[in-house]
């Protein structure tokens, strides 16, 4: 225990995963650094590819493979992850830390009763009776709200609708009442109404029992809605972390600045074009030199891609951690002008830089 | 459920009935031997001919005749006679059918077992040298024509010709109940000849359906549960993948039963391949006629019961 800070539960550092495919070595994630606090929220943020999901399966053991090569330490509670036997990892997934998925239907197994999924769930963990294990997996689904959950616990997943499906997934996830809950996309395949919804029960449970969740995430809504804490991923590395406040008021990153301006606001006048961030997610195989955004940033400069950025704190907020070559000063000029509705290259040229054409 | 089982069995009686009209063209009308001939043997006197005729029939008209042996089959089971023995065809076919259920029965055991265990080994160590040489072992079985294979078995093991006398040869077959013991041994050789091309088969199937499966989102679910890597493969990853290759295995038993004619015929065991082969060199039509309405009779039934077990193994599957 005496390893990991005082009282962050899970404790990721300096995490490389990589896989061995036919077209190359493909780096998914490559030198991550973060930690959730008991009971707190985590949002992990990024495109499609960016590494998030691979981190967190890595964190259960998930991406085990002859093909995949891991190294840097996963601590929970202490205990580093990465270096348990197989056996001993299992006892802590879906007991300690439970992780559900972005698509429920295709989440859950299509020939076996939602309830007969929850019995296995507790009782791969729990000593209990099957009569038990049914009547636990009963409240389960009672507490994730599902109506009528005597009956719903003895309908397969294709009788639920998405929503109702995501809850039982949710219900899967606390049978054991674990610590950490990593939610990879839960609310992504859902529609929007029922979203909030997901996202409300997820928010009360976490309040009722007191656990700590990951939220894996594409969707600024969505962090802004549930994370107490933000890691902005990009090409497998974290490239800004802060408190969700601060990362909203001051984002220092131009990728967090290019995810932040590309979601439409109700508050923004219509005539306020959305920013897309150009191009496309790098490959991983090959990634960029230097800093992996450069060929994407409006911003960068002739020597970014020779120089690999860290991740460091800044001097004001110590919390709050960004891996950006640009001056901190030149930085908060820039979000001040595109917060100011200016194009890229107008704030470019508002701060006397010069863009490099790429 | 119950409204789509009888439909299904409706048609399954539609389709026997078309059988049986293109096996009576097949067998009254296209023949140039009369039939009336064929049966007198050798007593070939114009007046015995004709009272054969109208003993069978044969001079009403065809749709008479059509109508008659449709009754026939449909309300008495009544196959004809044999011209050769002159016994029934119905007993014929119920003697001869304890022998070719044991040859089928036992040989899919053994296939579905070896199939499927191999099978699933292999999907787990994709590319391992177990995967290879049993899948290429797989394709060598595949590709053995069954009676070249029962040959080179009965040359090999057989117990009055084979190199080393290990099991009792052809035309060793005796009745379950009979010598239990005999019964066993003698469908020992068989039984494998029946099982080796199909278990390669499964084991193909089985395999590249499991590793199929073993990529699907829920078998992501299963092992972060935290269960066993054995509960994951064998209780998510199998019970999807089986699916398939249980509807072909209805199947498979449903033509078995019907055509095992060349593994009957190469070991002399008494069942229906056989009775059926011996008809064909002897131009016996009505065996022949019987043992091929059988032989679709066992496919349309077989075809019955793997749409009414899909409904059971696969939830999302309701028939209405």
């Amino acid at each position: 225990m005496s390893e990991a800070p005082a009282d962050a539960l899970l404790r990721v550092e300096d995490l490389h995963v990589s896989f061995a495919t036919e077209d190359g070595v493909v780096r998914a994630v490559d030198g991550i650094t973060y930690q959730v606090q008991r009971g707190r929220t985590l949002g992990i943020v990024g495109e499609s590819g960016s590494g998030k999901t691979v981190a967190s399966l890595t964190t259960l053991g998930l991406t085990r493979s002859k093909r995949s090569s891991i190294s840097g330490r996963v601590l929970f509670e202490g205990r580093d992850l990465l270096a348990l036997p197989e056996a001993e990892l299992r006892a802590i997934r879906g007991n300690e830390i439970a992780m559900i998925f972005q698509d429920p239907l295709s989440s859950l197994h299509p020939f076996y009763r939602v309830g007969a999924q929850l019995i296995e769930a507790i009782r791969v963990h729990r000593d209990v009776s099957a009569k038990q294990a049914r009547t636990r997996a009963i409240e389960l689904l009672g507490l994730v709200g599902i109506p009528d959950p005597q009956r719903r616990v003895d309908e397969y997943p294709h009788e639920f609708s998405g929503g109702m499906r995501q809850r039982a997934m949710i219900a899967m996830g606390l049978a054991n009442e674990p610590k950490l809950l990593i939610a990879d996309e839960p609310t992504t395949a859902l529609d929007v109404t029922v979203q909030a919804q997901i996202l409300a029960l997820l928010e009360r449970l976490q309040r009722e029992l007191g656990m700590a969740i990951v939220i894996i995430t594409h969707d600024l809504g969505v962090v802004a809605e549930m994370a107490d804490d933000v890691a902005v991923m990009y090409a497998g590395r974290i490239v800004e972390t802060a408190s969700a406040a601060s990362l909203f008021a001051d984002p220092e990153h131009p990728y967090t600045w290019g995810l932040l301006k590309s979601i439409p606001t109700l508050a923004g006048s219509r005539e306020e074009d959305l920013l897309p961030i150009p191009g496309t997610p790098p490959s991983l195989i090959r990634p960029p030199s230097g800093c992996h955004f450069h060929p994407r940033c409006p911003y960068a400069q002739p020597d970014h891609s020779r120089i690999d950025p860290k991740l460091e704190p800044l001097t004001g907020d110590p919390a709050h951690h960004v891996a950006c070559l640009l001056a901190p000063d030149l930085r908060r000029r820039l979000w001040a002008e595109l917060q100011a509705g200016r194009m890229p290259e107008q704030a470019l040229a508002a701060v006397g830089l010069q863009g490099e054409p790429s | 459920m119950t409204r789509y089982i009888v439909r299904r069995i409706l048609w399954g009686v539609a389709l026997l009935i078309l059988v049986s009209g293109v096996l009576f063209v097949m067998f009254r009308v296209l023949p140039t031997a009369d039939p009336a001939k064929l049966r007198a043997g050798r007593l070939q006197n114009p007046k015995i001919i004709s009272e054969i005729r109208a003993d069978l029939g044969l001079n009403k008209p065809l749709f008479t005749q059509f109508w008659l042996y449709l009754k026939g089959i449909f309300l008495h089971f009544n196959l004809g006679y044999s011209y050769y023995s002159n016994a029934s065809v119905k007993s014929l076919i119920f003697s001869r059918i304890p022998a070719t259920l044991s040859l089928v029965l036992g040989g899919a055991v053994i296939w579905l077992v070896t199939g499927l265990t191999v099978g699933i080994i292999s999907a787990r160590r994709p590319r391992s040298r177990l995967d290879r040489f049993s899948m290429g072992g797989a394709l060598v079985l595949v590709s053995a024509p069954e009676y070249w294979l029962g040959l080179i078995s009965l040359y090999l093991f057989a117990a009055d010709i084979g190199k080393w006398k290990v099991f009792p040869g052809a035309g060793s077959y005796v009745g379950l109940t009979t010598d239990p013991w005999g019964w066993f041994t003698s469908l020992i050789l068989p039984w494998f000849v029946v099982a080796a091309g199909n278990a390669a088969i499964y084991a193909r199937l089985m395999r590249g359906s499991l590793i199929e499966t073993m990529d699907e989102d829920y078998i992501r679910t299963a092992r972060a549960k935290g269960l066993s890597e054995r509960r994951v493969v064998l209780h998510h990853g199998v019970r999807s993948a089986i699916n398939p290759i249980l509807t072909i295995f209805g199947l498979d038993i449903g033509v078995l039963l019907g055509s095992s004619v060349l593994v009957e015929t190469v070991f002399d065991i008494p069942g229906i391949g056989r009775l059926n082969y011996d008809a064909i060199t002897h131009s016996d039509f009505p065996i022949v006629q019987g043992t091929v309405l059988l032989a679709a009779l066992f496919i349309i039934v077989a075809n019955i019961l793997v749409d009414i077990a899909y409904a059971y193994l696969d939830p999302r599957v309701r028939y209405s």
